[in-house]
């Protein structure tokens, strides 16, 4: 499919992974506006339902962003949510969907980079998995809804 | 608690393979506190069911609930408005509460989504071990309030047998042997010398052996 | 005397008895156990007979012990509790002493898990003390568990096994007293590479007098390879096996491994012999049936004597 746009939703704590997208954007970074970026308290606060919800409302990938392994700011909820990504991997697997549309990434507030080379990373290998099998089976081509993001910056291609 | 676990999802899918409208009850009872069948356990599963679906191309919908419990008819009847209208009831109950559910709903098929596993305590957070087989007759005051029915693989009496090795039964070294632990446990409290005399033969008909069992208290009956 | 058996008039009169093991095919196969049991044959005093051994299925010892008394030799009928109930048990033991059967022995039994059926349901409605119990209230109550009187009671010659290396060590010589006191006649040990702590687990049964409650015979096993003593000491539940005896069986290199298990039995068994309370040896060549003429020879126990 030539114009798929995947539409990615990253789980983002509020004091490492959504700063750094933060620092990202006053970088003047570019990454994908693929990505729709939800924040959280603290990947601790990440239920499997949200993640398995996000692909029943239309999602093609996921990933969850937490602090570095040992610096949560909340001591051990990246760990919690290391482990309830692993479990949501595997119930995506077996519904048909792929574990692979979901992951778990480690950044510090500081590396604006890392927030943008992940959203390009996970972008693309999504691009390469194709549309949610929800939607190839409903014979829907899909494009991704071209809004402008504060974040990315002015005439920034994706 | 009964401890159970959630059945894998294909098996869910087969079982309703010919259902698009059901029910997917759950329990707050102990399959909650064991995290198989709770609030969450039945959010979890009915997405992964509705994903699963939509990949083959079908719809699924469900009605996702949890009761207060499933072995008491009283909860049972919070369902009573809207199950007739659903093809199937997939409960994540134990399978008494599955089995009552389906004795109180008759119209359409009441199906299992766990595999109810054993009577047991909670270790630690996420690790839940068996304790108890319901014999109907118990002898943990002679055993240092250790059941060797339940915890030795053999159910012995008199154990342990010539496998234990470590503390650890021949079966698997992750398994105590629960003749170690009782031997542990009665030096603990001085009553070693208790082990010395053979444990009689087992009554096995207060068990499963003797055939379903019931159990009434007249002063209780309306 | 209780059951007349040749074994049991052997340690009765004093004779350091030599008891040996046969394992049945896993079919219908007659030939294997004649087989088998012609090289045992004047060589021991009577053979062990498995039952369901490890779990894997093979012809019933019920079976093969009335196939040795047709060929004139003398069974010790092995029962284990993982897969009879009592009422099954009972019976079988009717009809083994109706087959000539007269030497029993009352074994847990390994779990089903080990053999080839590992979704079997298991039994266990009695355990081995348990059953010696029954036994021995059929032999001298003639009565069956339940209660009623036995037509025809069964005199056996009752056995039981001791693990003297299982754990708890302290416990085992404690259950061996209660074997005892359950009425169990005969003991045969787990085979014995660590001497010293047999020796140590002799002196503890000693001191509470079991030695003349019970005969006990020890277990001794000869070695083929440093591979079977590796795989002893790692793998088989409640064995044990010195260091020192591994580094013998390495050092002898594969073309030598063979004599040197042989030359470590012979040892053993003269060791064991000077054991007070050690009345016999049960000797379980697996596999190797046809060293057992050179071993009891070696070790100067031939002929077998005369049972009267």
């Amino acid at each position: 499919m030539e114009d798929f746009e995947p539409i990615v939703i990253a789980f983002c704590c509020h004091y490492c992974a959504y700063t750094a997208a933060d620092l990202a954007g006053t970088m003047r970074l570019q990454y994908p506006s693929n990505v729709r970026i939800i924040r959280l308290p603290c990947t601790g606060k990440v239920d499997v339902r949200h993640l398995l919800e996000a692909f029943e409302k239309g999602a093609d990938g996921v990933y969850v962003a937490g602090c570095m392994e040992g610096d949560c700011h909340f001591l051990k909820g990246n760990f919690r949510a290391k482990k309830r990504v692993a479990l949501a991997k595997r119930v995506l697997e077996d519904a048909g969907i792929g574990g692979a549309r979901l992951e778990m990434y480690n950044m510090s507030a500081a590396m604006g980079p890392r927030f943008a080379e992940v959203a390009r990373e996970m972008t693309e290998k999504i691009r390469q998995l194709g549309p949610s099998p929800i939607k190839r089976a409903k014979g829907m081509a899909h494009s991704a809804e071209r809004k402008e993001n504060d974040r990315a910056p002015q005439g920034a291609k994706v | 608690m009964i401890i159970a676990e959630g059945k894998p999802i294909q098996e869910v899918l087969a079982m309703i393979a010919p259902y698009d409208k059901i029910i997917v009850a759950g329990c707050k009872g102990c399959v909650t506190v064991c995290s198989a069948g709770g609030e969450k356990e039945v959010g979890i599963l009915s997405s992964a069911l509705r994903l699963a679906r939509q990949v083959q191309g079908r719809s699924l919908e469900i009605k996702e609930v949890t009761l207060e419990r499933q072995c008491d008819v009283e909860y049972l009847e919070a369902m009573r408005e809207y199950a007739d209208s659903f093809q199937a009831i997939v409960s994540l109950a134990c399978g008494a509460g599955i089995q009552f559910v389906a004795e109180k709903f008759r119209k359409h098929p009441v199906l299992p989504g766990v595999n109810t596993q054993f009577i047991g305590v909670a270790e630690e957070q996420g690790v839940w071990t068996e304790r108890c087989q319901s014999c109907g007759n118990c002898v943990l005051d002679r055993t240092g309030g250790i059941c060797p029915v339940a915890r030795c693989s053999k159910s012995l009496f008199n154990g342990p047998c010539g496998g234990s090795k470590g503390g650890k039964c021949e079966i698997d070294s992750q398994v105590e042997c629960g003749w170690q632990l009782i031997y542990d446990r009665m030096k603990e409290l001085g009553q070693l010398d208790k082990l010395e005399e053979p444990m009689p033969i087992k009554d096995w008909s207060t068990s499963r052996d003797g055939g379903p069992r019931k159990r009434v208290r007249e002063d209780l009956k309306i | 005397m209780k059951s007349g058996s040749r074994l049991e008039k052997l340690l009765t009169g004093g004779h350091f008895v030599v008891t040996g093991e046969l394992g049945p095919p896993k079919g219908a196969d007659v030939a294997v156990v004649e087989k088998k049991a012609n090289l045992l044959k004047e060589n021991v005093d009577s053979i062990n007979v498995t039952d369901n051994q490890t779990a894997i299925v093979r012809m019933s010892s019920i079976a093969v012990s009335a196939l040795l008394i047709r060929m004139g030799l003398e069974p010790n009928m092995q029962m284990v509790c993982r897969d009879r109930n009592r009422i099954a048990m009972q019976s079988d033991i009717f009809g083994a002493y109706a087959l000539g059967i007269r030497n029993i022995l009352c074994l847990s039994g390994d779990h089903q898990k080990f053999g080839n059926h590992p979704t079997a349901k298991n039994v266990f409605d009695l355990d081995s003390i348990q059953l010696i119990q029954a036994v021995k209230k059929m032999r001298d109550e003639h009565k069956v568990l339940g209660g009623d009187e036995i037509e025809g009671a069964p005199q056996m010659f009752i056995g039981a096994a001791a693990n003297p290396f299982a754990d708890p060590f302290e416990y085992r010589v404690i259950r061996l007293a209660k074997k005892a006191a359950a009425g169990v006649d005969f003991i045969q040990t787990q085979c014995i590479y660590d001497m010293e702590k047999f020796e140590r687990f002799m002196k503890m049964a000693r001191d509470r007098g079991l030695h003349e409650k019970v005969h006990i015979l020890a277990g001794v096993t000869p070695l083929k390879s440093v591979g079977m003593a590796r795989y002893m000491k790692e793998k088989v539940a409640g064995m044990e096996v010195p260091d020192e005896i591994i580094d013998r069986m390495r050092k002898a290199g594969k073309e030598k491994a063979r004599e040197e298990g042989l030359n470590i039995c012979v040892e053993q068994i003269q060791r064991l012999r000077q054991v007070e309370g050690v009345h016999g040896i049960h000797l379980m060549a697996i596999e190797w049936e046809d060293a057992v003429h050179g071993i009891v020879e070696r070790a100067g126990l031939l002929p077998r004597p005369e049972a009267n």
